[in-house]
């Protein structure tokens, strides 16, 4: 009954959990709006790939010449000839369906690189704050070396020692981004460790694994998924690039990296093989991006200020 | 000044030890023996021992870790196994290319990208701002390679017959050469580091074409870089331009500004006396990261137009199991990547005194 004496106007606001807030700013966040829509699309394109796709992407096609430009028959391609709306790659294979298919393999990269990297480098961060002593010192400062490579750079000398291959180049995509996590989780612990709740929490009896998971870490939770989503588009571009350098997904897989480098050379006679990959890397990067620049403003209003 | 100078050098040592320590480490944790990968999977166990004796692989990996910091002091990298030559001589040679596309995709991104954020930040909400901000947002996007390969499209083939064409590939039209610097300063039996320096700014491309009066290799040199450039400064331009707007949004609704407006300082000087030098701050930071992109991205680009530089050089190390290549190249780059940074350190001090003292 209380409830219904208070005025609406208020009431409607303020009962807001925190969650549902940030989710009210994101939703009328302009780039996150773009960036989900993008990301829907492409997690539904993923998901159907299958049905999407007109041919299967490792079959080659008989009826066509390598490398042939796109068929469109609304375009005026004549109708007696097969469409392939992206053309067909250097191995006669339709390429609208193995960009189809690639979205599969980019989604997954990003996910899987990303979730290794926050749990290795949330655990390192944890662990170091919670130490602290030499423990912290030397997880730190061997977290300040692995900063002082350019990614890239160290992703393409660790892929040199694991061999080159698709798990290969994502264990250094992973290895690579987990000082930004560490950093993350241990500025979180020492900044929370010392207040009060966290303070009653263990007077009133709470055990040390006690107090970090369920009192101390939730409040790294807000950033990391901030960094998390960012995280996934870097990921992405930095797993074609390895791809792309013949250091990452092997042939005939349909990664878009690995799509771009096999058809390096023929960018000036078949442009249509180079473009179409290299969009949908953009597209599904390009959506991460906004998202996580959407996400930061909403759940994260210390951080804002840095994105558009 | 100086002494804040010292103490920054001083706190790169560890980093530096760091550096060195991981690039050590990869080469011994490869899994494949180094004397099969030297010699051949058909060595024999004698000739396996008698090798190991000669690269001291039998020692306590202590002594070995520090025989790698001696050696690496006096210039010594190893031989490489592929081409079976010193890889400081690789060095010289593929240094001068990246070090030439890093700068002029830096000069590219920090012009541009400054001068965009500078003219979002002044008018807010317009169509500039809108536009530059989307802009950035797809820069931010692109895979570097693949802007190279558009690129490249575009300028080669699609603007052929205008003015506009720029070569897709390699560092200079066929035809066109340089001499070496050694022979144009007449030097005889250079060796160690004075050959290292020579042999190093003989090859890169544009110092050696001012010096020897070359103009026509020097613009032709221009021309092949132009593209690869732009491609690899596109990312960083995008997000230099994002902080720049909204680093300089943030000091323009500050108190000191308005006083400089009301004490009648014309518009322009208030910008650069008084709003830019509290702007660039935050915006030197981002130029100091993305040094790194810069760097990676090069090494990327390279592949893109051919250009035989350290990217090229080191994924084709890479392939071919060339460890001392991929070990000696690596540091190099992540040696140039902390001296940018500490450039970016200096740079603050200078911007904002406060940080001297700390």
């Amino acid at each position: 009954m209380s409830a219904v004496t208070l005025p609406v106007s208020t009431s409607s606001r303020e009962r807001l959990s925190p969650a549902r807030e940030a989710l009210r700013r994101l939703s009328k966040h302009r780039s996150a709006q773009i960036g989900t829509v993008i990301l829907v699309l492409m997690i539904l394109v993923a998901v159907f790939a299958p049905l999407l796709a007109p041919y299967d992407p490792f079959q080659r096609q008989l009826s066509v010449k390598r490398r042939q430009p796109p068929c469109i028959h609304l375009l005026g391609c004549p109708a007696d000839q097969p469409e392939h709306i992206f053309g067909i790659d250097g191995n006669s294979r339709d390429l609208f369906s193995r960009v189809l298919y690639g979205s599969r393999l980019s989604l997954q990269i990003g996910f899987i690189t990303v979730t290794f990297a926050i749990l290795v480098g949330g655990l390192l961060g944890a662990l170091s704050a919670f130490a602290g002593g030499w423990v912290d010192n030397v997880i730190m400062r061997s977290m300040d070396v692995l900063m002082a490579f350019p990614s890239l750079l160290l992703a393409i000398a660790i892929v040199s020692v694991l061999g080159t291959g698709l798990i290969n180049a994502l264990l250094a995509i992973g290895i690579v981004s987990i000082p930004r996590y560490a950093r993350l989780v241990r500025a979180t612990v020492l900044q929370v460790r010392e207040m009060e709740y966290v303070q009653a929490s263990r007077a009133l009896g709470g055990g040390g694994l006690h107090v970090l998971f369920t009192r101390i870490l939730p409040n790294a939770i807000t950033p990391l998924i901030v960094q998390g989503t960012l995280g996934i588009a870097g990921a992405i571009i930095d797993a074609a690039a390895l791809s792309f350098l013949g250091l990452g997904a092997e042939p005939p897989r349909p990664e878009w990296g690995l799509m771009l480098g096999e058809e390096r050379n023929s960018v000036f006679s078949a442009p249509h093989l180079v473009i179409f990959p290299g969009l949908a890397i953009m597209l599904t990067v390009l959506s991460f991006n906004l998202l996580g620049d959407g996400l930061r403003d909403a759940l994260d209003p210390r951080l804002r200020g840095s994105g558009s | 000044m100086f002494q804040f100078i010292i103490r920054r050098l001083l706190l790169l040592l560890p980093v530096v030890v760091g550096i060195v320590f991981v690039t050590f480490v990869i080469v011994r944790a490869i899994p494949s023996d180094p004397c099969k990968a030297m010699l051949g999977e058909k060595a024999t166990e004698a000739k396996c021992n008698e090798f190991r004796e000669r690269y001291g692989l039998n020692d306590n990996v202590v002594i070995q870790f520090g025989r790698y910091l001696v050696n690496m002091t006096t210039g010594d990298f190893g031989v490489s196994i592929r081409f079976g030559r010193p890889v400081v001589d690789l060095m010289s040679e593929r240094l001068p290319v990246t070090i030439e596309l890093t700068i002029l995709a830096m000069l590219f991104s920090t012009l541009l990208g400054v001068g965009l954020g500078v003219l979002s930040a002044l008018n807010r909400n317009s169509i500039i701002d809108t536009f530059t901000m989307v802009i950035a947002n797809i820069g931010v996007s692109m895979p570097v390679f693949w802007l190279g390969m558009v690129l490249a499209y575009i300028f080669a083939i699609l603007l052929k017959d205008t003015p506009f064409v720029l070569p897709p590939s390699g560092r200079l039209t066929s035809g066109i050469s340089l001499i070496p610097l050694t022979r144009y300063w007449e030097m005889t039996d250079v060796a160690g580091a004075q050959k290292f320096a020579v042999d190093f700014l003989s090859n890169t491309l544009l110092f050696n074409a001012l010096i020897t009066g070359n103009f026509k290799a020097l613009g032709d040199g221009l021309k092949h870089l132009i593209l690869p450039a732009v491609a690899v400064g596109t990312i960083p331009m995008a997000i230099i331009a994002r902080m720049t707007r909204s680093s300089l949004l943030e000091v323009l609704g500050l108190d000191y500004i308005r006083t400089a407006k009301a004490k009648g300082l014309i518009f322009n000087k208030v910008i650069t006396r008084h709003a830019m030098r509290n702007a660039m701050v935050p915006i030197v930071t981002i130029i100091g990261l993305e040094t790194g992109a810069l760097l990676s991205g090069a090494v990327l680009t390279e592949t893109v137009f051919a250009l035989p530089g350290v990217g090229t050089a080191l994924v084709q190390a890479i392939l071919a199991r060339d460890y001392p290549v991929v070990q000696g190249f690596t540091l190099i780059v992540a040696l140039i990547f902390i001296f940018a940074n500490l450039l970016v350190d200096l740079s603050y001090a200078y911007l904002d005194p406060r940080i001297r003292l700390e």
